[in-house]
């Protein structure tokens, strides 16, 4: 990873006043976090609380009816999700979404495509220019590989490899466009406990590299564990936002999560 | 670490390759003995080769349904048939035309990629087969109020390629050797194809053939890993297109006259059966479907006939009627028995027969 650490505290990405409406249904409203570089900020609340639908506003996939972005100190303007990623934030997907009938190596390699430059004619010709780009292409691709422990899967196709080998593999892909901030959308569903400590080392081991983590799940103990700052969302509307201790504690968090007694 | 290649790259084993190119060398000389009808036949399947390999662009590589592919084939002839012929009195020399043909093809296929670039699958397919019609209907109708196109009656006299002394129209004997016109389309085309391919296996290996194969395995993952899917969708379609248009340009020269009929959805559909029954996104694969689907209705043209007198004595079925349905049946054969072609792209194969488990 080529981040150094930052000074804590200096703020990567400040949402203010987010929301999105599906039809009647309020998806998200006026949600406002800060994620602060370096840290690992995890993204929490019960099913349809609305975490996929920010996550998806956040990335340009879906366009936001009101509120700001501003990322890395300049506004982000969501026109399309290859802007976003183009101005540092890669995602993964709750549902992984690889390239199936692609190497894994040839996944990683699609990712440095928003990075390097090479066109039609550079390719038709084979330029030098074109080929020293190339072979560079591969060369990171295959770093990315051995980063993320699938480095021995290079040349098998992506839909073949095994589901824990496909999250990480996404996760390659995504840091292959040099993100800021690496947003990971449930990554560790469907995992077994092994593979979940495997993934939580990797997560840990991205941001001693500098990289900054928004983490979206729903294993409570893995957010809880991980996380530097955890944020709630209940019924599209952020309820609490703090140290995993104190959200653990929060009355509000604990009534999302099991109801209230009389209910 | 072992990265897998395909043949163009293969250093060793050259002999297999010489082998060929003494073939096709040789090859159009003894199409001659059996008749000079061949050496055209062989010619148009060549062409047919140029186009499914740009069709193979926008539909193989990139996953965009075309169905009115021919028009940039349409475009290219046009272009040629305008710029070389006395119709308007302009004869501008080939290597000028095919390249301007190649070019307003390449901005007709942007012009079709602009409007359809959110829709997918069956509405893509109807979108360009409509605009397919409408370049066709177009070429029709542009001989009023100014005769552009001359309307049905097509333009004729269409001058055939010269380089220096040598005229593509006319007989020239090398030593004993009789060299016809179609003779020297050939060994030109096979220049062209030799081009095409190496362009498209570059194109595939590529950073741009990634995206076009990222887009097409998966559109929203595309996105967000970075690529831009417009610019990219536009660049399958501009490129297929300038494809399809330098073999129209070709087209224009042999056949010395072009007119509307000969861009009807049926050739479409053709050279689209030509690159999924070859195995859509392999090179190697739309070269064999396009070579089988230009020859066997011709040789099945050549045996119907013979066969039924041989047999019954007299003829049965018209040729023409018994042909087709020959034809239409290996088509459905191959597809019930090969679903991703005669010969697939690895990532298809393998695909359709976890697809079959």
């Amino acid at each position: 990873m080529t981040q150094t650490m930052t000074t804590a505290n200096e703020v990567l990405l400040d949402a203010s006043g987010i929301g999105k409406k599906f039809g009647g249904v309020q998806a998200l409203k006026d949600v406002s976090l800060t994620i602060r570089r370096g840290e690992i900020y995890g993204l929490i609340g019960p099913n349809g609380a609305g975490k996929t639908t920010f996550f998806n506003v956040l990335t340009g996939l879906y366009q936001r009816d009101g509120g700001e972005i501003s990322f890395a100190g300049a506004p982000l303007t969501l026109e399309s999700p290859h802007t976003v990623a183009a101005a540092g934030i890669a995602r993964t997907f709750q549902n992984i979404r690889l390239f199936g009938n692609m190497t894994a190596l040839e996944n990683v390699m699609v990712g440095r495509h928003l990075r390097t430059r090479a066109g039609v004619f550079g390719a038709m010709l084979r330029t030098k220019t074109e080929r020293a780009e190339e072979a560079a292409i591969r060369r990171r691709a295959e770093e990315l590989l051995h980063y993320v422990g699938v480095a021995e899967h290079a040349n098998s196709l992506a839909r073949e490899m095994c589901y824990g080998d496909q999250r990480r593999l996404e996760i390659a892909r995504a840091l292959a466009t040099e993100p800021k901030l690496l947003a990971l959308d449930e990554p560790a569903a469907g995992m077994n406990a092994t593979e979940t400590a495997a993934l939580r080392t990797l997560i840990e081991g991205l941001r001693g590299d500098g990289l900054t983590v928004l983490l979206i799940e729903h294993d409570v103990k893995l957010v809880m564990g991980l996380c530097d700052r955890v944020a709630v969302l209940d019924y599209g509307q952020k309820i609490c936002e703090d140290v995993p201790s104190v959200v653990r504690a929060n009355p509000k968090v604990i009534e999302a999560y099991i109801g209230t007694a009389n209910e | 670490m072992k990265i897998p290649t395909n043949f163009l790259h293969n250093k060793g084993n050259i002999a297999p390759m010489i082998a060929l190119a003494i073939a096709l060398i040789a090859l159009p000389f003894a199409l001659a003995l059996v008749g000079t009808a061949w050496v055209r036949i062989t010619n148009f399947a060549v062409l047919f080769v140029l186009l499914s390999l740009g069709l193979n662009i926008v539909v193989g590589f990139a996953g965009l349904l075309d169905l009115g592919y021919i028009a940039f084939f349409a475009v290219g002839a046009y272009t040629y048939g305008l710029l070389a012929s006395p119709h308007l009195g302009v004869h501008l020399p080939f290597w000028i035309i095919l390249p301007i043909g190649a070019l307003v093809a390449c901005i007709a296929g942007a012009v079709l990629g602009a409007p359809t670039l959110k829709l997918r699958g069956d509405y893509l397919a109807i979108v360009t087969l409509g605009f397919g019609e409408i370049v066709r209907i177009f070429m029709n109708n542009m001989a009023a109020p100014i005769n552009i196109t001359n309307g049905p009656k097509g333009i004729a006299q269409i001058d055939s390629f010269q380089i220096g002394p040598i005229d593509f129209g006319k007989v020239d004997t090398l030593g004993g050797l009789i060299v016809s016109g179609p003779i020297k389309y050939y060994y030109f085309l096979m220049l062209a194809l030799m081009v095409v391919v190496i362009i498209n296996g570059r194109l595939k290996d590529s950073r741009i053939g990634r995206a076009w194969v990222a887009i097409r395995e998966d559109e929203v993952a595309a996105k967000a890993t970075g690529i831009n899917t417009r610019n990219i969708k536009l660049l399958a379609f501009a490129m297929g297109a300038s494809f399809g248009g330098l073999s129209g340009g070709m087209f224009a020269a042999i056949q010395g006259f072009v007119s509307p009929e000969s861009f009807i959805l049926n050739e479409s559909i053709m050279v689209l059966a030509m690159v999924v029954m070859g195995g859509m996104g392999n090179i190697w694969g739309v070269i064999a479907g396009a070579v089988l689907l230009s020859f066997v209705p011709e040789i099945l043209r050549y045996t119907v006939e013979p066969v039924q007198m041989a047999i019954f004595g007299k003829m049965w079925i018209d040729p023409e009627v018994l042909r087709m349905l020959i034809f239409g049946l290996a088509l459905v054969l191959t597809m019930r028995f090969r679903p991703a072609g005669i010969w697939p792209e690895s990532r298809h194969r393998r695909e359709m027969t976890a697809a079959a488990k």
